[in-house]
């Protein structure tokens, strides 16, 4: 089992005619079933062509109704990126990932506003992931996103974080120690984001295939804060906690938009604080990740 | 990014916002002119660093004769402005505000902000302006409204005149304040800015028996950087005098790279990766002299740019690589570490941790160019190793 997407999955590329998008779409289809998984492009202008037998198609809509698919990745440039995620919302698909990293906040304003105004007038949700993010992977089934496939282990562990090398340190330290991951998510590191650590957390929570779950998290913003709130009320699953930045200082973004400390609430001391509190086991050791989880299941 | 004082007023008279008049200086003699040209008995010369907290620091005085307009620009240019947002060193006063004297009857604070957690823009203000708002946050927080506004519906006048009550701003002015803030609403969202606070609003007293009336005394914004590309305009009011050179430098070839205090130098790739890694360090006792992202795509190139930036910082004493392999290859970053240490004639100990794609035969690498590059398998690990040769 697993969350959001496996290998019955079906994926639009948004983007796919661009230089990331051809090298990932690549490297997804030769991961576990991609080559089934991976199903159809889209490009306005290259309709009717295809990517190395993936057919491309105008719109999203138009994609989705003749593949069948559910969930798209953007790999579509900044300025555009927006459009893209709007473009897979109105086309009702279940989920869409966005890979884009630069994309600008009012942007991402501006689109998670109409999508709260059409789920609250009654239209479907899709789901958003990212941007700025890695993606996801139900190892052994299907990988969406840039990460290293080779590192991941089918298995029954949950991850989840905003940042992409973190994350595979993360699985890598699970891989190594013997315990497989049921799936691995990377949200993104951006200010104004979708799906957060809390909405994937009540989703391994759900998951039979999950035993447990390793959240990451880092400086700003407070929603790691939430999160654990949930946990310590809802959660009946182990979780081991870390929460990067304790050397960061003050009003200096450190390289991700949404890694900025602000206020107080946000460092990433108050935070471990937090998860502690909520009955996580925290560590403040990111190479013990793994081997704190072992001991734990 | 941040700009200056002058050129944010420039922004919100743009925009149709109240500003007092005034010129920038860039010496004394364009403060003499400045202040010629405004007029009247009064003027306030203010010194134009992106640092807040200039009145405090000495940076803001009041001039009531042209003389004293000419001495304060020569006192406050060239200083060293020392405020709580400069560090100790301070910053050097390159630029001046040449401004008309107000009349001030109230000193208010608001401020546009993104807010994460509804997703919406935040407008704030205060009647408890001219002050540290993070202070009144503190000790009076009921003296802060905030009204959050949905993008695409915009800020409603109903919406504005709550906030214009809120903060005590007397009625026959209110209307006033309804009209400005909406003007600055709309200047947020049209510069894609990621702060825009005034900070002293003032209230002046109506002129020939009118109501007051408000206007901005100060102005200081943040852009998102993601969007300058759209604002050619305020990209070129970047002021490279106010920027760290080291953080200039990278961003030259797309390095992400912040300096701090500690003695040694992190380069990693991914900016989470990256501050787990600073954090290890702090654990075994260490001190990180920077956050360095190399980002996805690292060339050889990229990395002797990154080891040069983080070695003409002379606190340097020791450098701790931390590498993820996934898309990037180990053995890449190897021949990129190898080509550095020869292009820069390292001389202080370096420690390499690889993981992931092609992790044996980047090991290989270093273990056969022949210098003195210690290997770790862990971050812990290489912390560890970084802290016994320092020693």
């Amino acid at each position: 089992m697993s969350i959001l997407i496996d290998k019955n999955t079906r994926v639009i590329t948004q983007g796919i005619t661009g230089k990331t998008g051809q090298y990932h779409t690549r490297m997804c289809r030769e991961y576990a079933n991609g080559r089934a998984c991976f199903v159809a492009g889209v490009n306005p202008k290259k309709a009717g062509e295809d990517f190395e037998g993936i057919p491309i198609f105008a719109t999203v809509r138009e994609a989705a109704k003749q593949t069948g698919a559910t969930v798209s990745v953007i790999y579509v440039p900044p300025a555009g990126a927006a459009a893209a995620i709007w473009e897979a919302v109105e086309a009702e698909l279940d989920l869409a990932i966005c890979i884009t990293e630069g994309i600008p906040v009012r942007d991402m304003l501006e689109v998670m506003s109409r999508m709260r105004a059409r789920e609250a007038a009654g239209g479907k949700k899709t789901l958003l992931l990212g941007p700025n993010c890695p993606g996801l992977i139900t190892p052994d089934e299907i990988k969406i996103g840039i990460m290293p496939g080779h590192i991941h282990t089918k298995g029954r562990i949950g991850v989840v974080s905003r940042s992409g090398t973190l994350t595979y340190e993360a699985v890598a330290q699970l891989t190594d120690v013997g315990l497989g991951q049921s799936s691995a998510v990377g949200i993104g590191g951006d200010p104004i984001n979708g799906l957060k650590h809390i909405d994937i957390m009540k989703l391994f929570n759900d998951d039979p295939g999950t035993d447990a779950v390793v959240m990451i998290g880092e400086i700003g913003g407070s929603d790691e804060a939430e999160a654990a709130r949930w946990c310590k009320d809802h959660m009946t699953k182990p979780i081991v906690g870390f929460i990067a930045g304790v050397t960061a200082p003050p009003g200096k973004r450190m390289g991700h938009a949404g890694a900025l400390i602000s206020g107080g609430a946000d460092t990433a001391e108050a935070k471990l604080a937090v998860m502690q509190e909520c009955g996580f086991t925290v560590t403040r050791n990111p190479s013990e990740m793994g081997r704190l989880m072992k001991a734990l299941v | 990014m941040k700009i200056h004082e002058y050129q944010g007023k420039e922004l919100l008279a743009r925009f149709g916002i109240p500003v007092p008049r005034g010129y920038p200086a860039f010496s004394v003699r364009e403060a003499s002119e400045a202040a010629q040209k405004l007029g009247g008995s009064v003027w306030v010369v203010k010194a134009q660093i992106h640092a807040g907290g200039r009145g405090k620091g000495g940076g803001v005085k009041v001039a009531k004769s042209l003389g004293e307009v000419a001495t304060l620009a020569g006192q406050i240019l060239g200083m060293q402005l020392k405020t709580h947002q400069t560090g100790p060193e301070g910053q050097k006063v390159r630029r001046l505000l040449i401004e008309e004297g107000a009349d001030i009857k109230k000193e208010y604070y608001v401020a546009v902000l993104t807010d994460r957690a509804t997703q919406k823009v935040a407008m704030m203000g205060s009647s408890e302006g001219g002050m540290d708002i993070e202070q009144v946050a503190h000790s009076t927080p009921e003296k802060i409204v905030k009204i959050f506004i949905d993008p695409i519906a915009g800020l409603a006048d109903a919406a504005a005149g709550e906030l214009a009550a809120g903060m005590g701003i007397p009625k026959q002015t209110q209307a006033q304040a309804v009209d400005v803030f909406k003007k600055l609403y709309t200047c947020y969202m049209e510069t894609d800015a990621s702060l825009a606070e005034i900070n002293p609003l003032i209230l002046e007293g109506g002129k020939n028996g009118g109501a007051p009336s408000i206007k901005a005394l100060d102005a200081k914004f943040n852009f998102d950087s993601n969007a300058i590309f759209r604002h050619p305009d305020i990209a070129a009011y970047r002021d490279l005098d106010e920027e760290d050179p080291a953080e200039v430098e990278a961003s030259k070839f797309d390095l992400a790279y912040i300096q701090l205090d500690g003695n040694i130098g992190c380069l990693v790739n991914g900016a989470g990766l990256a501050m787990a890694t600073m954090d290890t360090i702090k654990l075994f006792g260490g001190s990180p002299a920077n956050f360095l992202d190399v980002g996805g795509g690292a060339s050889s190139e990229k990395v002797t740019e990154a080891f040069k930036i983080m070695l003409a910082n002379p606190k340097v004493k020791a450098i701790l690589v931390n590498i993820f392999g996934g898309i990037m290859r180990c053995d890449t970053i190897a021949e990129g570490v190898v080509a550095a240490c020869k292009a820069t004639h390292l001389a202080v100990p370096l420690v390499v941790r690889m993981k992931g794609t092609n992790e044996e035969l980047g090991k290989k690498l270093l273990a056969d160019s022949g210098l003195p590059i210690i290997s770790a398998d862990s971050m812990a690990e290489a912390a560890q190793a970084v802290m016994a040769a320092l020693k």
